[in-house]
């Protein structure tokens, strides 16, 4: 299948007052078409930042591309001028954001705000465009659609915001939504019907999707590949199944260790020690290196490049060098992957069903 | 991959060094030393500090820096030019105790006599002039009366002038800033001793005290205080206490306001509710939890009642409702200059610039603790 | 909304009862005849005067008589100028007042709002520390030392302008910069911090997401969130400009209503006195009342939370 977007060793830094941070160090991956791709990480690896750059949405200054490209269908959009941006933006690229009580407008009706990208992009008349926006919010099942349009967002509670985020994303068929924790500030239960949501229109339309969180489950849900984020870089990145029956780099061990799951017998969850690193000043080497308990010497002088694992699956561990001594997973993230060939990965959440 | 290059012995299990990755990096700040640390860093709130420090040290030892009094009166000395030692070369800053104008006349000479009737000079003992251009038929000279010679005043100097009873203005001035502060922080302590109170009672009861009292408030800000205040002045007469009263009446009213909203919101705060889960005592609560989070408030707020009280008490002065000779304050001098602004602008220009930089400081300096003090600015 | 109406209403009109009231009685307090001026008269004619002005008649009395025509819009005849209603005084000296206020609050506000946009969108600038000194000094200095400098200035030295009095636009120019400074700087300052804020909410990323271009994102998201919360500064600025009357109007002989009163005060013309304190205490909460209803009509957050009430 064809890539619709490469990212080629994305380097992203913020000026601070106290300096350089270095947010992205040298970020490389692709998506292909119709495919979901989900970046975990914790908070801070740079998952956001990344995404954000591909729209071109952070902040200068503070925020700075300073070096790579970002391929969107062979153009690079880090050269894209800001005109043009807007034209890629919410037409072939759209983003729905964390939280839906602060992202929509609180002053301008739904329906004008989903409007707005119509009008914009598909030179849609008033009319026409706010047809489309009820056939819309009732896509992503919104009921009394044809009133609630020429309501305000105050009106609406958290999922239903949701929705008509979603609905703003979608509006004009993009070629790829992103999405940056669309279901983080939700509840259990509309976080599944966002998520069904989303895996539905992906299918009815083809996108391709980027998914941010920090929830393995999720992930496990909705993604066909996965790409793991620390400090600033990808340190693993493969298919659902690489990244859960047989991940490779400790940091991946460490977060599917952390990850409770329903099937799992034993009470303990395996937490990741200390807290990332500093952006203002990484430490030398592998910045994973002192929260690693599998780490080796070298990890303290030199990084350690990509390594190839399989034809999909990646990993940024010297632990992959022929000259590294044989070390295994721990045992509860090994009881873990048992566990998850047992039941399968894909588990579709029938509990979100009912809505 | 380059493995030629690479360190066998370096591919063996890392020596762990636990301390290194949980230090915390930054040392632990106490809420006050935090706000210092962020107040020191805002430039305006420093020069707002540095200028009321001196003002304040001028309002208490101005007066006495020469021998003249305060209501030395002396219709001889009057309305004498401002006068500097070592100033009295540069002309421009017009410290130089001379008075002067511009005339403009058919001929250098009718310029001359101009100036000189201006001055009621009959000779050019006193004068000097400036001839700004001659052409012909047209001469405009600028001529300067060299007034403490005069008077026979040589060896005096008034920094500030003397006002148009011969007092001198460099004493009244600061005794008039010492009066105006005086009054403001009598008026912004009162308003927060009654406004802490009334808000923090309001808030504390809740209920139906909270209802009739939240009542009271309602009705009691939909006077305007401007209404109060000169209605007030009417009845008491004008000195210090009756404005200081004035002043009160409904100044403690936004005080009482931000006290009550604040206490409210923080009775309520999960931090309060977690530390009176751990079993904290109500002193505990007040000391660790309500006080510190609402001084800060209450600092603020303060901070800005204090100009605001200097500017109504100059108002006041100024619609004829201020303090009555020979009493000064900052106002009673801008408005005894204002009628003499015309010709001797000096007499307003010094209360003018006191007062405008006590009010500039206040209100950078109160801002600047504003933002120091805002818990969320903390990062 | 009616019923939140209603009862703002009710609260008014207590406030203004309230104000009525002690005036009244405030005014009874005060030493001295109101007709101290008129040194020549004899006793029998300052009798007479009182008299005629209902004067001797008991103070319970004379409060309902005074309340009863406070009710048909009589505030009573003015005791210093030739008997002249006071609401006839008032009626005559008010429309000069507003021209002024008005044309203050609106080069204030909008030459703010513009400093302020520009401040916000070139935040950390030279242009942005220019317009924070301007608000400081705008909010600091107080208007009557702005309008002795002008008038010295510009009337005195310069003559360029008239220096004081009434009647063509010349004369308005010096006393609406004077009233204006304050309303300009506090709506500089709020429209610079809310902008900045509005400017940095996670909305404005969702508008830039869709593709909407930097004017859209500006006037129809930025500036409109920003602009809706200055209508809760005005009042404020309604006020100063009310306190601003009464010493600008002093300083260029401007016959308006502060004029007027400030000539009351020190006449003891306590008709005048009473009419004017009720007609400011009314205007004012006339104000507050408008801006609020103002600000539920245009947010329609406030909206709603009327509506539900």
């Amino acid at each position: 299948m064809e890539n619709i977007l490469e990212v080629k060793d994305l380097n992203i830094s913020f000026d601070t007052y106290g300096g350089e941070v270095k947010a992205i160090r040298g970020v490389s991956f692709d998506l292909k078409k119709g495919e979901t791709l989900a970046i975990v990480g914790e908070s801070g690896s740079g998952k956001s930042v990344t995404t954000r750059a591909i729209a071109r949405l952070i902040p200068s200054p503070p925020g700075r591309i300073t070096s790579g490209e970002i391929l969107f269908e062979g153009k690079d959009l880090v050269k894209a001028s800001e005109k043009q941006m807007q034209n890629i933006r919410g037409k072939d690229i759209s983003t729905i954001f964390q939280d839906p009580m602060t992202s929509l407008n609180p002053t301008m009706k739904i329906g004008n705000q989903i409007m707005e990208g119509l009008i914009k992009h598909q030179k849609m008349p008033r009319g026409q465009a706010k047809k489309r926006t009820v056939e819309l919010l009732e896509l992503v099942g919104l009921p009394n659609a044809s009133e609630r349009v020429d309501q305000y967002p105050h009106q609406f509670s958290g999922g239903q915001r949701q929705r008509v985020v979603v609905a703003i994303a979608l509006a004009c068929n993009p070629k790829i939504l992103i999405a940056d924790e669309p279901t983080t500030a939700l509840d259990v239960t509309i976080q599944a019907q966002i998520l069904e949501l989303m895996k539905d229109i992906q299918k009815k339309t083809d996108s391709s999707i980027i998914f941010i969180t920090h929830d393995l489950g999720v992930v496990a849900n909705v993604a066909d590949r996965v790409a793991v984020m620390y400090a600033g870089k990808i340190v693993e990145i493969g298919t659902v199944d690489d990244i859960f029956y047989n991940p490779k780099h400790p940091y991946t061990w460490g977060l599917l260790g952390s990850m409770p799951t329903l099937d799992s017998n034993e009470e303990e969850l395996v937490a990741i020690p200390g807290s990332p690193p500093d952006m203002l000043k990484p430490p030398k080497g592998d910045a994973f290196a002192p929260r690693n308990e599998y780490a080796l010497e070298i990890d303290k002088v030199q990084e350690p490049p990509m390594f190839k694992v399989s034809e999909t699956h990646y990993a940024a561990t010297w632990l992959l060098h022929e000259y590294a001594p044989d070390i295994e997973p721990p045992e509860a993230v090994k009881k873990r992957m048992k566990g998850f060939a047992k039941t399968g990965t894909i588990r579709t959440s029938e509990e979100g069903e009912k809505s | 991959m380059a493995k030629d290059n690479l360190d066998r012995d370096l591919f063996v299990p890392a020596k762990q060094d636990d301390e290194g990755s949980e230090k915390i990096q930054r040392p632990s700040l106490s809420y006050w030393q935090d706000a210092w640390i962020r107040l020191r860093k805002n430039k305006g709130a420093i020069f707002g500090m540095i200028v009321l420090f001196i003002i304040f040290i001028m309002a208490i030892i101005g007066p006495f820096f020469n021998e003249k009094g305060i209501n030395d009166q002396d219709l001889g000395l009057s309305k004498l030019p401002p006068r500097v030692q070592g100033l009295e070369d540069v002309r421009w800053l017009g410290l130089d105790g001379t008075k002067s104008d511009t005339f403009e006349a058919s001929s250098v000479e009718a310029a001359k006599e101009r100036l000189r009737q201006r001055y009621t000079q009959r000779d050019d003992e006193f004068m000097t002039y400036d001839v700004k251009s001659d052409k012909d038929g047209s001469a405009e000279v600028t001529g300067y009366f060299h007034i403490y010679e005069a008077k026979g005043l040589q060896d005096q100097y008034y920094w500030f002038g003397t006002d148009t009873l011969g007092r001198d203005l460099f004493t009244r001035t600061w005794y008039g800033t010492r009066i105006s502060l005086y009054i403001a922080f009598l008026a912004a302590a009162i308003d927060m001793v009654i406004g802490v109170a009334y808000g923090g009672i309001s808030a504390y009861y809740g209920g139906r005290v909270d209802d009739v009292m939240q009542r009271i408030i309602e009705i009691l800000v939909g006077i305007p205080n401007l209404v109060v205040v000169i209605l007030m002045i009417m009845i008491l007469d004008p000195g210090i206490i009756s404005i200081t009263i004035a002043l009160t009446i409904t100044g403690w009213i936004g005080m009482a306001r931000i006290v009550r909203g604040q206490v409210l919101k923080l009775k309520n705060q999960e931090f309060v509710l977690a530390s009176r889960t751990l079993g904290s005592s109500n002193t505990r609560i007040l000391s660790k939890h309500l006080i510190p989070n609402t001084l800060g408030m209450i600092i603020v707020n303060t901070m800005f009642t204090i100009p605001s009280a200097i500017f109504f008490e100059a108002f006041l002065s100024f619609i004829g409702l201020g303090l009555q000779s020979p009493q000064a304050s900052l106002g009673t001098l801008i408005n005894d200059g204002f009628k003499a602004l015309q010709i001797n602008p000096y007499i307003m220009i010094f209360p003018a610039i006191v007062i405008s930089l006590i009010m500039i400081a206040f209100n950078i300096l109160a801002d600047g603790l504003r933002d120091a003090l805002d818990p969320k600015m903390r990062e | 909304m009616a019923k939140y109406i209603f009862q703002r209403l009710v609260y008014m009109f207590i406030t203004l009862f309230i104000i009525a009231t002690a005036s009244f009685f405030l005014m009874k307090q005060l030493p001295g005849s109101p007709f101290k001026a008129e040194e020549k008269l004899s006793a029998a004619q300052l009798e007479i005067l009182y008299e005629k002005y209902n004067l001797n008649d008991p103070l319970p009395i004379q409060y309902l008589n005074y309340l009863g025509n406070l009710f048909q819009g009589d505030l009573g005849v003015s005791f210093q100028m030739n008997n002249q209603p006071v609401t006839e005084i008032l009626m005559s000296r008010i429309p000069v007042s507003a021209h002024l206020g008005i044309q203050a609050m609106i080069i204030g506000t909008i030459i703010g709002m513009l400093l302020g946009v520009v401040a916000a969108l070139y935040s950390n600038s030279v242009i942005d520390y220019a317009s924070n000194i301007i608000s400081v000094i705008g909010i600091s200095i107080p208007s009557f030392i702005f309008a002795g400098l002008l008038q010295y200035y510009l009337g005195v030295e310069l003559g360029i302008l008239p220096v004081a009095f009434w009647g063509s636009f010349a004369h308005t120019i010096m006393p609406t910069i004077a009233l204006a400074i304050f309303p300009l700087a506090i709506s500089a300052r709020f429209v610079r911090t809310e902008l900045i804020e509005v400017l940095g909410s996670d909305y404005i990323v969702t508008a830039r997401a869709k593709g909407v271009s930097n004017a859209t994102l500006m006037f129809k998201h930025g500036l409109r969130n920003a602009l809706i919360p200055l209508v809760t500064v005005m009042g404020p600025m309604a006020v100063s400009l009310m306190t601003g009357t009464l010493v600008i109007e002093q300083i260029f002989a401007v016959p308006g209503i502060g004029e007027q009163f400030v000539t009351s005060i020190m006449t003891d013309d306590f008709p005048i006195i009473m009419g004017t304190t009720l007609f400011f205490a009314f205007f004012f909460i006339l104000i507050i009342l408008v801006i609020d209803i103002l600000y539920g009509i245009i947010d329609p957050r406030i909206r709603i939370a009327g509506g539900k009430d």
